[in-house]
């Protein structure tokens, strides 16, 4: 039996499942609580709560995994608190000092993690080649210039360690032997090819780490505290999962988490593999194309708090309708507004059907007689239920317009409606014929946590030579399953969700940029053993 | 004569993107090296083609080399300059003003940069008006300007000048210097009089890009449709608004290849791709070939679509905007003509 909880903006959700394969994964409780500022209590109250809803005869020593999505570091970061002083390390001289790290960084975080940044000699060419040679002595000095700063953590990068990593973990050895406290973070284990990306999200990573060992310890104590001994781990950007061990190393990997959980619970949830992914809130409604059961990835590079980074998150567009959607104008026709702002967390005691003073898109779903959430209050019953009706009806048609914009084929679609606002929204959505509402799908999320697999990825540029292809692809598909399989992947579920061809534009001789990524299903067996699961040296 | 400030970078960067056909690269790099040099040695001259002096030395900087390398290993910051001094050298010659080679993608920025640490003006114009992928792909060639001598940088600090055969050996050398000195490299090349100016430049091209970025700039901030913003501005026609639902690649005889396939309301657009967007077949029949610019747009936001970019399930506007007429003179249809890329297909032009 496992635990899925997702950590929201609003909710804490968290689910218990049976099963050890997708295949006969069965919903045994659910439970919805609200979240909390530091996050562990919670997720503590929805364990509670979970476990007070499991079926006779539970005992928490039955469960084999504890799995958990939270939006967390990603704060953080939004709002410049809790972070390390960090300093910046990249091995690329000669080359790359025009533009040294930190580069476009918004001025607030660029302080906030300490603005002190590093050039030194060292890297790689786009063959694997030696850019230039690591410069050990230079390494101290920069190491003896950290430690007189004291700072506890650093990120260190190089050109083209996706290609190869080695320098990046020569070098962090060095500053380790000079500086034994000193945490390091590596880019070669956290992003693609895109130097400045992968620094911001190497430096983003360095900044969050003595964060991420408070949170770590935070949980571990409280599932210890619940009775729980099983393993804890984290939902990454990508739906696949990190032992709570690596979350200490690699706390940047859980940005964005929540969409794909989401998107996942919800194609677990209605047996739909290739669909539209409706999410409804508290505040915003994301849709999403789920693809083989994966979430079809956004084309651009993702912005996090104005830092540019190159972690592929899902495609998802976001519209400001939510259950708590604030409704303006009801009455009249012409004018009638729902959202963008929001009561959010609040919905429970602002809302009129939970006995506050705001109108919302809840009370009108309430009205309409479409949801029966709260109480019908004699001030909801004075909205006139036609009216509500026909709101419901526009808010239905901005959301079928927003499908239709990230279709990709006229065929018919299967849409999923999953999140806790969906209520809002009728069985019937002029222009999507098949609509499913599955059960429990207003925890999709904490279910996506819970059936969230184990992944294994490749980027690099290799040269291929006229009729080569083939063996250079079958090469890098089998690196990526062996990477997936050392991340903790059962040997034999692992398969190629994803794969990446693109010849360099203006280089002659076949250079081609090959991204691969696999995933398989979590060996639980593997975790019982303690042996730690995630996706280092991605 | 005007100036350009740091907040107009943004919009030059995004313009140029469009006009980089897909090709040129990510101007992204170029924009922040603009906007290192102007935040550091403050505002740069911009002046018109006909405001340069029939004597002034005008000289084009570029980089040259795979926009993917550049992603990562980024530039030393002393190339350009480096490859600037080293054909001036060469010459005896003194550079009076700098100018872009190509206004498409990040080769539209570099000058700037380098105009910015040198204080030399720039002149606003290009020799393509858009993004060709090879050396001799360019106006002074159909006007007997030679490339060489070419003088080219790298990161390490090696230069290089060349004095090529023609044109076209100035272009197979000098890449093969690139591959060999990793991929990314600086050229100052085609040296021209402030005479020849008029026939080796398309004029105004350093605006264009500015207006096109702010065009859709303003548009997204009005909720108005940015590639309908671009296509008013430059006599653009829209070839397609839809979904990428196929994009295929391969690499065949050292040339990577590809198409890519657009599905809108009542049509199919099927794209074909080098380094640059080169032909479009609208339900089989061609619509639109090079010289003309063929741009993907994301349709939502304007942003530029690079052919290396392109994905399944981008959701784009393409664009044919007719390119520099000299382009569409047989002499120009030899140097950048669709059978020069090896399509089987005469030049079309586009029908509004």
């Amino acid at each position: 039996m496992r635990i899925g909880i997702d950590v929201g903006g609003t909710n804490t959700d968290a689910v218990l499942v049976a099963g050890r394969q997708d295949e006969d994964v069965r919903v045994l409780a659910a439970v919805k609580t609200p979240t909390t500022t530091d996050v562990t209590a919670g997720v503590v109250t929805a364990i509670d709560e979970l476990l007070r809803d499991a079926p006779e005869g539970f005992e928490p020593g039955q469960i084999t995994a504890v799995m958990i999505g939270t939006t967390h570091f990603t704060n953080a970061v939004v709002q410049a608190r809790d972070l390390t002083p960090t300093a910046v390390i990249r091995l690329g001289l000669p080359a790359t000092a025009a533009l040294p790290p930190l580069t476009g960084w918004p001025e607030r975080l660029r302080v906030a993690v300490g603005d002190r940044a590093y050039l030194c000699h060292g890297g790689y060419e786009y063959d694997g080649t030696e850019l230039s040679t690591l410069d050990a002595d230079e390494l101290r000095r920069t190491a003896a210039d950290l430690a007189a700063a004291g700072v506890r953590s650093v990120a260190v990068s190089s050109v083209f360690a996706p290609v190869n990593g080695t320098m990046e973990l020569e070098a962090a050895e060095i500053l380790r032997a000079e500086v034994p406290e000193l945490r390091v973070s590596c880019s070669h284990e956290l992003g693609r090819i895109g130097l400045l990306e992968r620094e911001n999200a190497t430096v983003l990573n360095a900044a969050l780490i003595e964060l991420a060992g408070r949170l770590a310890d935070a949980l571990t104590d409280a599932l210890a505290e619940a009775g729980i001994t099983a393993p804890l781990l984290l939902s990454q950007n990508d739906g696949t999962l990190m032992d709570v061990e690596y979350c200490r190393r690699f706390p940047a990997a859980t940005f964005a988490s929540g969409p794909t959980n989401s998107m996942r619970g919800a194609g677990f949830l209605s047996g739909v593999a290739d669909c539209a992914v409706i999410d409804v809130g508290g505040t915003t409604t994301d849709i999403g194309m789920l693809v083989g059961g994966f979430p079809r990835e956004a084309p651009a590079i993702t912005d996090i708090a104005g830092i540019r980074t190159n972690w592929r998150m899902p495609d998802v567009l976001s519209l400001g309708i939510g259950g708590g959607s604030l409704v303006r104008d009801f009455s009249n026709g012409e004018r009638t507004t729902v959202g963008p702002d929001s009561v959010g967390f609040e919905l429970t005691s602002k809302a009129l059907v939970f006995g506050g003073d705001t109108l919302t898109l809840t009370d009108v779903a309430v009205a309409a007689g479409q949801s029966r959430v709260g109480t019908m209050t004699a001030l909801v019953r004075r909205f006139d239920a036609d009216r509500a009706r026909a709101v419901l009806g526009e808010v239905s048609e901005r959301i079928a317009d927003a499908v239709d914009r990230m279709r990709t084929s006229p065929e018919p679609l299967p849409v999923v409606l999953v999140g806790g606002g969906s209520v809002v929204l009728p069985d019937e959505i002029p222009g999507l014929p098949d609509v499913r509402r599955p059960e429990h799908s207003d925890v999709a999320n904490a279910i996506g946590a819970a059936i969230a697999k184990v992944g294994g990825e490749l980027d690099r540029v290799v040269q291929v030579a006229d009729g080569a292809r083939e063996t250079v692809l079958a090469e890098a598909r089998a690196e990526a399953v062996a990477r997936a399989e050392s991340a903790g992947a059962r040997p034999g579920t692992v398969e190629i969700v994803e794969i990446d061809e693109v010849p360099l534009a203006y280089l002659p001789g076949g250079a081609t940029r090959i991204r691969v990524k696999a995933v398989g299903d979590l060996d639980l067996d593997r975790v019982q053993t303690r042996e730690p699961v995630g996706v280092p040296g991605a | 004569m005007r100036e350009i400030v740091l907040d107009d970078i943004d919009d030059i960067a995004r313009g140029a993107g469009i006009l980089g056909s897909g090709g040129g690269g990510d101007p992204y790099l170029g924009k922040l090296l603009a906007e290192v040099a102007i935040t550091r040695h403050g505002p740069i001259t911009v002046v018109a083609v006909d405001e340069v002096p029939p004597d002034a030395v005008v000289v084009p900087v570029a980089t040259l080399g795979a926009p993917t390398v550049s992603q990562e290993k980024l530039p030393n910051g002393t190339e350009a300059l480096a490859a600037l001094r080293a054909l001036e050298h060469e010459t005896g010659l003194t550079a009076t003003h700098l100018v872009p080679i190509e206004i498409g993608g990040m080769n539209s920025l570099i000058p700037l940069a380098l105009a910015a640490e040198t204080g030399l003006p720039i002149v606003d114009g290009d020799a393509m008006g858009r993004a060709f992928p090879e050396a001799q792909m360019v106006l002074p060639t159909l006007a007997g300007i030679p490339t060489s001598p070419m003088a080219i940088a790298d990161d390490k600090g090696n230069t290089l000048v060349l004095h090529a055969a023609s044109s076209l050996w100035a272009e197979r050398i000098a890449r093969a210097v690139c591959v060999a000195t990793g991929c990314s490299v600086f050229t100052a090349d085609t040296l021209m009089t402030g005479a020849q100016l008029s026939d080796g430049l398309v004029a105004d091209t350093i605006t264009l890009a500015q207006r096109l970025g702010a065009a859709v700039r303003t548009a997204r901030a009005e909720h108005r449709d940015p590639a309908a913003a671009v296509a008013d501005m430059v006599d653009g026609v829209r070839l397609a608004t839809g979904k990428v639902v196929d994009v295929q690649r391969a690499t065949t005889g050292g040339f990577a290849r590809g198409t890519a396939t657009i599905t809108g309301t009542d049509s199919e657009l099927r794209l074909s791709f080098q380094n640059e967007y080169l032909l479009a077949e609208r339900d089989g029949e061609v619509v639109a070939t090079t010289p003309d610019l063929i741009c993907a747009l994301e349709t939502d936001t304007g942003e530029p679509v690079t052919t290396e970019s392109m994905r399944y399930g981008n959701r784009v506007t393409v664009l044919g905007i007719p390119g520099d007429p000299r382009w569409t003179t047989p002499a120009g249809l030899e140097l950048v003509g669709p059978r020069y890329f090896g399509y089987d297909s005469d030049y079309r032009p586009l029908a509004p």
